[in-house]
């Protein structure tokens, strides 16, 4: 998906193959000498390139991800948190309290994943729903395809925390749209409940996150969608295959690569989802919505205890990359064999 | 393509409630920010009793949001500006170059992308804290701490953007530029660049749109004088109360820039985003 591997042919002069001719800016034959340092250059040269984002991707991103598991194994509460280099080591402490289910913390982390994985099952399937009802139903031409396709885009464009506040407003229990519409206007309830707290904090988070998101499913199934050659529809056709059936044996089929990456992107996204919450709740978000991310975030800015905090970062990333190894062997392994 | 009778009535019904579902929320940002406080406080008026634009007005007074704006505008810039120049030239390596590494270096950047921001957020506060204390230099709270972090949110999918337009660029372009005597970098500049300029625009807008919304970090990493649109808006919402219908105009005026950005500039942007994931 990242990288095509067939050869493309501008690259092989740069591959360092024996048979490949002298570069052509290298001068006429005779002049070998002046060959090597340019050849050398050349080969220097995509490193050279990239250079800049290695050194700011170790520098944000694998630097301190190697930081955090260190970080994991010190007892760093706020004592040390401005001179780390004094914290006593904590052994497997943070592990041993997180994954003690028991215990307060433990108990509480485990909560919040039981959470975060139903969140995450019924997030990402509405998104990919949604988006492929969408994508499917606006195949071929009709008026308005354009306007449509702009506005379904919209919510994904507006920053984050916009769209989110505006949900909390509508979920207000005295002020908001939400309840109005359920109890004022359809008397569908005959008390107004409250929706940023309590049980009903799960549902709002789904749908504020839904909203927010599935139109990155949309867009890409779309792009998938146009991509189905019509010369498959046209045959199909011929042979007397009727809607339902090009929809089942052609459409899903064929997007089922590009079914592979988006459900994986909206897997990580929604699991590690930060923004939603924390502009719905606050910083408290209530246990019924407590997702991870937001759980340790709290745990480590509350109490200050980045240990106990990078212990579960840990845990969580053990856990991501355990699932994302298994989707992609699975749905590989599906894709070959099909 | 043969349509069964029903299928115009489910697209209008489906599409419909899809339509519906996403302007209700456009919608009550639009009218809120247009009532009175008091209209705002009690029940909910599909339409607006009384229409007022003192919001608008009143959400620079209420939290310093000029400034925040200010803020927000220099740290997404900056961060776009320099993630897109380093993007371009790393996108060009793998675009051009097949050289041992290339596709370790292209899975690993992407998958820094996919990892929760909670991983990097204590580590990196603590660098930068420490940083300050032991060499002096003030990452946490600046507005550099948070550039280079931006920055570095918005490559992997820069990089990855810019290598589909650069693909799609004929190689015998860059090849006649080397013929006519400049180097790879050159062809680059003088070739490349100006034939993928739509693409390098809309990555440019995707990269500052990263910036503008994000929060996490910025709910850390920055302080009073610093602060980004992203906290600033909490400050509409006091302990006694939330001034709803200023805070809706705030959240309409901060999300003008990119939502324009996006709309005029949506074919490329969706072209490059789909790119990756269907090839």
């Amino acid at each position: 998906m990242v990288a095509s591997t067939t050869p493309r042919p501008g690259a092989r002069r740069a591959s360092g193959s024996p048979e490949g001719g002298p570069p052509r800016s290298g001068g006429g034959p005779g002049r070998v000498a002046a060959l090597i340092p340019v050849r050398l250059r050349r080969l220097g040269l995509p490193y050279l390139l990239i250079l800049p984002a290695i050194v700011l991707e170790l520098l944000i991103h694998v630097v301190p991800m190697l930081v955090g598991i260190w970080m994991s194994f010190l007892k760093l509460t706020q004592f040390f948190i401005r001179n780390w280099s004094a914290a006593p080591s904590a052994g497997l402490a943070n592990y041993e309290i997180a994954v003690d289910f028991d215990s307060a913390v433990g108990g509480s982390l485990l909560r919040s994943f039981t959470v975060t994985v139903a969140f995450t099952v019924l997030a990402v399937g509405l998104c990919w729903l949604l988006g492929t009802a969408a994508a499917v139903l606006m195949q071929g031409g009709f008026r308005g395809r354009g306007v449509l396709r702009t506005l379904f885009l919209t919510p994904y464009a507006l920053p984050a925390y916009a769209g989110v506040i505006t949900w909390s407003f509508m979920f207000q229990r005295d002020s908001g749209l939400v309840n109005h519409i359920l109890v004022e206007q359809s008397g569908l309830l005959d008390e107004r409940p409250f929706w940023l707290i309590g049980g009903n904090s799960f549902a709002a988070l789904l749908v504020t996150y839904v909203w927010r998101v599935w139109p990155f499913a949309f867009l890409v199934l779309m792009a998938g969608v146009q991509n189905i050659s019509g010369d498959l529809y046209e045959a199909s056709a011929i042979d007397g295959a009727g809607w339902w059936r090009q929809l089942r044996s052609i459409t899903l089929p064929m997007l089922r690569p590009v079914n592979q990456v988006v459900v994986l992107v909206l897997f990580l996204w929604t699991f590690n989802d930060f923004n939603t919450p924390y502009v719905l709740f606050g910083r408290s978000a209530p246990q019924e919505a407590d997702l991870i991310s937001i759980h340790i975030y709290q745990s480590s800015f509350v109490t200050w205890n980045f240990g106990s905090g990078a212990a579960m970062s840990v845990l969580l990333l053990l856990f991501l990359l355990l699932v994302t190894a298994v989707y992609l062997v699975a749905t590989s392994h599906r894709r070959t064999r099909a | 393509m043969r349509e069964p009778r029903w299928l115009p009535w489910a697209r209008w019904i489906v599409l419909g409630f899809l339509s519906l579902f996403t302007l209700l929320p456009l919608y009550v940002m639009a009218t809120t920010s247009i009532k009175p406080l008091g209209d705002v406080q009690g029940d909910f008026h599909w339409i607006p009793t009384t229409i007022s634009l003192q919001p608008f007005a009143d959400i620079w007074r209420t939290v310093p949001l000029a400034h925040y704006f200010a803020n927000s505008l220099i740290v997404a810039s900056v961060a776009a500006v320099a993630s897109v120049t380093i993007a371009i030239f790393a996108a060009y390596a793998i675009s051009r170059y097949r050289f041992p590494g290339r596709r370790i270096f292209s899975v690993t950047v992407l998958s820094t992308q996919m990892f929760p921001g909670i991983l990097f957020l204590l580590p990196l506060f603590m660098i930068f804290v420490n940083l300050g204390n032991t060499i002096g230099v003030e990452l946490y709270g600046s507005r550099t701490g948070l550039i280079i972090t931006y920055l570095t949110f918005s490559l992997p999918f820069s990089i990855w953007m810019l290598v589909g337009y650069f693909d799609s660029i004929p190689t015998a372009l860059d090849e006649a530029a080397q013929v006519d005597g400049s180097g790879p970098v050159g062809a680059l500049l003088r070739v490349v660049i100006p034939a993928a300029m739509p693409g390098i625009v809309a990555v440019t807008i995707y990269a500052f749109m990263t910036a503008w919304a994000e929060v996490l970090f910025a709910s850390v990493m920055t302080d009073e004088s610093t602060r980004t649109l992203a906290v600033g808006l909490q400050g509409y919402s006091t302990q006694n109360d939330v001034y709803w219908n200023q805070l809706m105009a705030a959240s309409l005026v901060v999300s003008v820039p990119v939502v324009a950005g996006f709309l005029l500039l949506q074919r490329y942007l969706v072209q490059g985003l789909t790119a990756g994931a269907v090839k």
